[in-house]
């Protein structure tokens, strides 16, 4: 059984390649195989459908690839390759098979369908980037889909999430995407944690470690502790932390493990937050993301009902409050005042100071989500431990916990050196990925060319580091009121505070006259400032563990 | 405050003294800076800004200039600068992007002259004029630099990089109107000061941020830079082109960097991450520093000469909240630890000497290497530099080579070569490895591979063949066999054949061997295990004439257990022995050991295959250590901890590497089953190549380049797209199918692809 799955994997894989000759052959094979899986089921009458999921493990291999090949259908760079598949079905179907249909529209449930690329009509660029992708996972998964609005950047991230997971590092493949698991389950992220688990499983991961982390080596385990940390409270990470996991002890790590690992769990946890800022939909051939039940039956998606957005939402017209319209201008209005005005009104040192101190105790007034109980789809809470940890805020913790200065601690000169040095190759791929989402501009807003829109970026910037307590000496912190209104900072705080309570709401609140391709871009924003902020406190302590 | 700057300048004519000495300061400090005449020092940080006087015995701290109950952000700074004309003026950079002048002359407790706040970000670095009293130039994250006339209220010229941040800015010493910058994005940037519009020249300097760069005191064309890449580079500016001339290769991020006063070739480093020390680099020795201060326990964030023509005296500040003085005659000198010499194995046995040329040179019987006229010693020569204590280095290499007639590694070669290791039945390989032994003349080895297969095979599988009488055979020779005479047993029931025997040889055999393991475990207690387990090989060795004719004269038995071994059936009944060919029997086993099963499970042996196992890698055949556990796989791996095995085979794949063997580790390789090995082959299978049309990096997958959208690797002789392997000239890079280049090229010398090179396929 194994084996056939192996095998079968490897024809999967023929779908990747360039050569139009050798899809078509792995494409045949597929063909056969489904065929002869359909033939071994028997004849079914039409009248009688089989139940889904029976009990028959022929069966429900046999819904797997069908699941497959429905993602294929939809979501393969390759023209031919989706068009075999629409086939195959089919012809499947008219064996009397049911056939499973995608739940849901397109990737993302805040994002009309229509409004992201659609993979059959992009530009060369994107569709080798495309290609490369599928060609490296198999699949083209919906989180590059939506960032496909920004390919210079999806070209960033692939690598880096390539060279993470696939190529030479110091830990092992399946401690890679187990370490993926442990990250994605803190924010309770059934998206990831769904594609990690296949992912696990396929590069030979105990499926024992699934039941829980208690099933996991002891090594991993220890993680547990800074994986919680680090992704609600980065600024409580000290060297006392570092030094448990690094004694040398038979279950200890090495520094360079540690930084794959805190790399991985960092971006796991930021990536996390992107998913649910951009309402990243379940993955076709994964759990929740078809059906085979026929459509009349439910229209509403696990995902859907556990965040309280219904379908209901759709019918909202984002433009219907007449009161925003002008938004972008007055944005747009007071960054030119600030950038005018900047001489006129100098603020005292100590002005300056309460700034800071006033935008994070705000920060901290501006509350999360409506308290909404959230039901994850998957039992994910046994991948992680003590599940009631979460963000508190930078302000209100008890200790004192003092201010990290960028201008002491900074990824340009200490961090990139420290992971460069244990983990070669990283720290570029990285830096290169901050400078790519910080510098990205096509000096639009909304409907408005020409704008520069570098102040707004680093409002937005400097307001996450601000959150997790990261301060700018030379910045004014008055500029972050004066840019993002409220509605915007509930959208920010949540997404990267406690992402799965985002709603499609908030995400609709902020920024209405805004393209969709720019509210991405402002994800993408979050996304890498709150990575860099989270791999400043492990750095950090890193780095006094080794002084 | 004025009283003291006038003593001072008295002191200034005095020769300064002092000796190794540190302070505590109360917080960690970014930058430091002295007087001209060397007799105070600033040091600065986030919540620091003191004047310390430098006497004979200690600091003494002279002024906190840092007041007011809740200092604001202008007194945070990331550097500061003493202007070396007048000795009042002072500048520093503050971390929220205000550039201030301190006048140590005021009467009031606040110091601050002038406040600059043109800069928007973080102001990474001020300089003074090195002979203008009012000119001080700033450098900023913003990306600009700024030019001050300290008797104005505001900037006089700005700089734009049009790139990012500013990291440093440096006026020359030499040029009145030049300046150098260095950036964030790897450049460097020489200004006229004149001329704010454009940059004079610029060039690529680092990869990564440019930290910090130094024009050297004496010799006007020189800039010393250093980066976040871990290089120190020194560029030689009078050049058309900025030259590299020196390169030092540093182990972490290079921070600060300063001439060393009037030793042309010393720079000082630091750095901002993980290593704490000091170096002093002689730029023509790049591979070792040449003085070292270790002194402190957290990076070193400013380094300064105290005086500019005093070699002699370093001053150094660190976030260990420490400033320190460091006598140059009480550095650390790290080649004094260094090996002066070295030692080398060849792979075929010779051995390579290199040793500081004044121990050789006694030498008069040394030959010269007859390798050609390669001139050694050719690691380097230093010229003596009188003003230097540096030892005056240049090594000479030897080679020995050992005799052409000793050489006897082929045997190693051979036997990777010709091992199987998987692929068929377990004693097919054993039987195959035994064979491959004999013939290179290893009858020890031969006979271990032989009863391995005896003891580890499944009875039903076995199939038999004449090796296994060499070990009975062998067994009968063996002098130690204390409880049962083996000797009897081995040759005289090969004669005794009883036709009715109800067991067929191999289960005879199984019981046979366990006589040894038996035998060796009594022994054990007495002699202890290692010493009976050489014994018994090498004994083994010796009589090897005598086990090969034996094995001749039992061809016809051979025969029969063929034939015994063809059926399938696990036990064999008297019945069906009955019908074959006689077999011998070894009765006196079976009488003298009932106590022991017929089928002995494998694992019965793995102690004594353990044994025999390290017995051969101590002895440095690590070949067939690695080889045996190979073969054996599961039967044995679980007795061998894993790091012994890893041991094993990094050696081995060490040894086949080195010998060139590349299929051979790589099968290896494959073959583990420690997860530290299979790995080996996983790291680095990137390949890149260039586009053979445009000649750009192919950055897809597949055969068409991005760029010219042409079939990038197409044969040249063919005109297809090459698929599979690929072979091309390194020359002309033209290439194509292996087949079709082999063909032509042996037709015709030159390259396919009509480009005119003669291409050689070796």
């Amino acid at each position: 059984m194994e084996v056939q799955d192996r095998e079968f994997l490897r024809r999967w894989d023929g779908l990747g390649s360039r050569d139009a000759s050798s899809r078509t052959e792995a494409m045949e094979n597929i063909c056969q195989e489904v065929m002869r899986k359909v033939e071994a089921i028997g004849p079914l009458p039409a009248s009688v459908p089989s139940p889904p999921a029976s009990g028959s493990p022929s069966n429900s291999e046999l819904n797997g690839i069908l699941a497959h090949l429905l993602m294929l259908s939809q979501r393969c760079p390759f023209e031919d390759v989706r068009e075999r598949c629409i086939c195959l079905l089919q012809t499947v179907q008219d064996l009397g098979v049911r056939i499973p249909r995608p739940l849901g529209n397109g990737p993302s449930r805040f994002i009309p369908e229509q409004e992201i690329l659609q993979v059959s009509k992009v530009d060369t660029r994107t569709q080798s980037i495309f290609e490369d992708a599928f060609a490296a996972l198999g699949r083209l998964d919906n989180v590059s889909l939506v960032m496909g609005f920004h390919p210079q950047y999806l070209d960033s991230f692939l690598r880096t999430q390539h060279y993470l997971l696939q190529m030479d590092g110091p830990l092992s493949l399946h401690y890679r995407h187990y370490i993926c698991i442990m990250a994605a389950a803190r924010h309770q992220c059934s998206y990831l944690v769904n594609l990690h688990v296949n992912d696990f499983l396929q590069v030979g991961g105990d499926p024992k470690w699934l039941n829980g982390l208690g099933e996991a080596p002891q090594k991993l385990q220890q993680l547990g502790e800074l994986n919680k940390i680090l992704a609600h409270r980065p600024w409580l990470l000290t060297k006392e932390h570092m030094k448990c996991l690094l004694k040398a002890e038979e279950h200890s790590w090495s520094l360079a493990e540690l930084i794959h690992a805190v790399v991985l769990l960092t971006h796991y946890h930021s990536l996390a937050s992107f998913t649910f800022g951009c309402g990243i939909m379940a993955e076709i051939h994964c759990d929740g993301g078809h059906t085979f039940r026929p459509p009349s039956l439910s229209q509403y998606c696990m995902c859907d009902i556990a965040n309280g957005n219904g379908h209901s939402n759709h019918h909202d017209d984002p433009f219907g409050n007449q009161e925003v319209c002008g938004e972008v201008e007055v944005l747009m209005e007071r960054m030119k005042q600030l950038q005018e005005g900047r001489d006129d009104e100098e603020a005292s040192q100590e002005e300056m100071a309460t700034r800071f101190e006033r935008e994070k105790t705000e920060s901290m007034l501006v509350v999360t989500a409506e308290d909404e109980e959230c039901v994850p789809s998957r039992d994910i809470s046994r991948h992680f431990e003590d599940p009631t940890y979460g963000y508190q805020d930078f302000s209100r913790s008890g200790e004192h916990v003092p201010t990290l200065r960028v201008q002491d601690y900074s990824w340009e000169d200490h961090g990139f050196s420290l992971v460069n040095r244990l983990y070669p190759d990283v720290g570029q791929m990285l830096d290169e990925k901050f400078q790519m989402a910080y510098n990205l501009t096509y000096n639009t807003m909304a409907t408005h060319k020409d704008v520069d829109t570098s102040m707004l970026r680093r409002a937005i910037w400097n307001y996450i580091h601000c959150m997790f307590g990261i301060r700018y000496d030379d910045y004014d912190y008055g500029e972050i009121n004066q840019l993002l209104d409220r509605s915007f900072k509930i959208y920010i705080k949540t997404m990267v505070c406690s992402p799965e309570k985002t709603t499609k709401r908030m995400y609709e609140s902020f920024w209405r006259q805004f393209q969709h391709s720019e509210k991405v871009h402002v994800n993408l924003l979050l996304m890498e400032a709150r990575m860099q902020a989270e791999l400043l406190y492990a750095l950090r302590a890193i780095t006094r563990y080794m002084t | 405050m004025e009283k003291m700057s006038r003593v001072t300048t008295a002191l200034s004519s005095n020769a300064i003294s002092g000796r190794t000495m540190f302070c505590h300061l109360d917080a960690p400090a970014n930058a430091i800076s002295v007087c001209r005449d060397a007799t105070q020092v600033v040091v600065a940080g986030r919540n620091i800004f003191k004047i310390y006087a430098l006497e004979e015995e200690q600091f003494v701290e002279k002024l906190n200039l840092r007041v007011g109950r809740k200092p604001s952000l202008n007194f945070s700074c990331a550097d500061v600068m003493w202007h070396q004309m007048e000795e009042n003026l002072l500048a520093t950079a503050a971390t929220n992007g205000a550039v201030v002048t301190w006048n140590l002359g005021k009467p009031s407790r606040n110091k601050q002259d002038q406040l600059f706040t043109e800069h928007k970000r973080t102001v990474n670095k001020v300089c003074f004029h090195p002979t203008e009293v009012y000119m001080l130039l700033s450098g900023s994250q913003d990306g600009f630099m700024k030019c001050f006339d300290l008797r104005k209220k505001e900037s006089v010229s700005t700089f734009s990089g049009q790139s990012e941040s500013v990291r440093d800015v440096q006026f020359s010493m030499k040029d009145y109107f030049t300046f150098a910058a260095s950036f964030e994005n790897g450049n460097v940037q020489l200004w006229d000061i004149r001329r704010p519009d454009r940059y004079e020249r610029m060039f690529t300097a680092h990869t990564g941020p440019v930290f910090c760069c130094d024009w050297h005191p004496d010799d006007r064309g020189w800039l010393a830079t250093g980066g976040r890449d871990k290089m120190v580079k020194v560029w030689d500016m009078t050049t058309n082109r900025p030259k590299e001339i020196y390169c030092v290769q540093t182990i972490a991020s290079v921070a600060r960097i300063k001439w060393r006063p009037e030793r042309k070739f010393h720079l000082a480093t630091c750095s901002m991450m993980v290593d704490h020390n000091i170096y002093v680099w002689d730029v023509r020795r790049p591979f070792i520093p040449f003085a070292t201060f270790e002194e402190h326990k957290d990076v070193t964030t400013g380094i300064v000469w105290r005086h500019q023509h005093d070699p002699h005296f370093l001053l150094s500040g660190s976030k260990d909240s420490t400033l320190y003085q460091h006598m140059f005659k009480d550095a650390t000198r790290p080649v004094d630890k260094a090996n002066p010499e070295g030692l080398c194995f060849g792979l075929l046995g010779d051995l390579a000497f290199a040793a500081k040329e004044s121990l050789i040179s006694s030498d008069v019987n040394r030959k010269p290497y007859p390798g050609g006229d390669r001139r050694y010693p050719i690691f380097f020569f230093k010229k003596p530099d009188p003003t230097e204590q540096f030892a005056h280095v240049s090594s000479a290499l030897s080679v020995f080579e050992t005799d052409l007639n000793s050489n006897h590694m082929d045997w190693f070669v051979k036997t990777a070569q010709l091992y199987l290791l998987s692929g068929k039945p377990f004693a097919e390989l054993c039987d195959h490895n035994a064979k491959v032994a004999q013939e290179l003349k290893r009858p020890q080895v031969s006979t271990t591979w032989t009863m391995l297969r005896i003891m580890f095979s499944d009875p039903a599988n076995l199939t038999a063949t004449g090796p296994n009488h060499n070990l009975s055979s062998k067994l009968g020779t063996l002098p130690l066999m204390n409880s049962f005479s083996m000797k009897e047993m081995g040759t005289e029931s090969r004669l005794e054949r009883s036709k009715g025997e109800s067991r067929p040889d191999n289960t005879h055999l199984e019981p046979g061997t366990s006589h040894i393991s038996n035998n060796n475990e009594e022994n054990e207690e007495t002699e202890g295990s290692e010493g009976q387990a050489e014994y018994m090989f090498g004994d083994a060795e010796l009589d090897d004439d005598e086990l090969y004719s034996m094995e001749h004269d039992n061809q016809t038995v051979l025969l029969s257990n063929t034939v015994l071994s063809l059926l399938p059936l696990p036990n064999r009944h008297e019945a069906e022995v009955t019908c074959l060919t006689p077999i011998e029997s070894f009765s006196l086993i079976s009488i003298s050991q009932p106590l022991y099963s017929p089928h002995l499970p494998g694992s019965f042996f793995c102690p004594i295959a353990r044994e025999m196992l390290s017995y051969y890698a101590e002895q440095g055949d690590v070949q067939m250590a690695v080889s045996v556990l190979i073969v054996l796989g599961e039967r044995i791996r679980k007795e061998i901890d894993d790091l012994t095995q890893e041991h094993w085979y990094m050696s081995y794949i060490d040894l086949l590497q080195r010998f060139e063997l590349w299929n051979v580790s790589n099968e290896v390789i494959k073959l583990s089953t420690c997860s530290a090995i299979t790995c080996l082959n996983q790291a680095s299978t990137t390949l890149h190549i260039n586009c053979s049309n445009c000649k750009r990096p192919m950055s897809n997958k597949g055969w068409i380049c991005d760029r010219c959208h042409q079939c990038a690797s197409v044969c040249a002789v063919c005109h297809h797209v090459v698929k599979g392997l690929f072979v091309w000239c390194q020359g002309c890079s033209h290439g194509g199918h292996l087949e079709h280049i082999m063909n032509w090229l042996k037709s015709s010398a030159h390259c396919p692809a009509g480009c005119g090179h003669l291409c050689e396929y070796t």
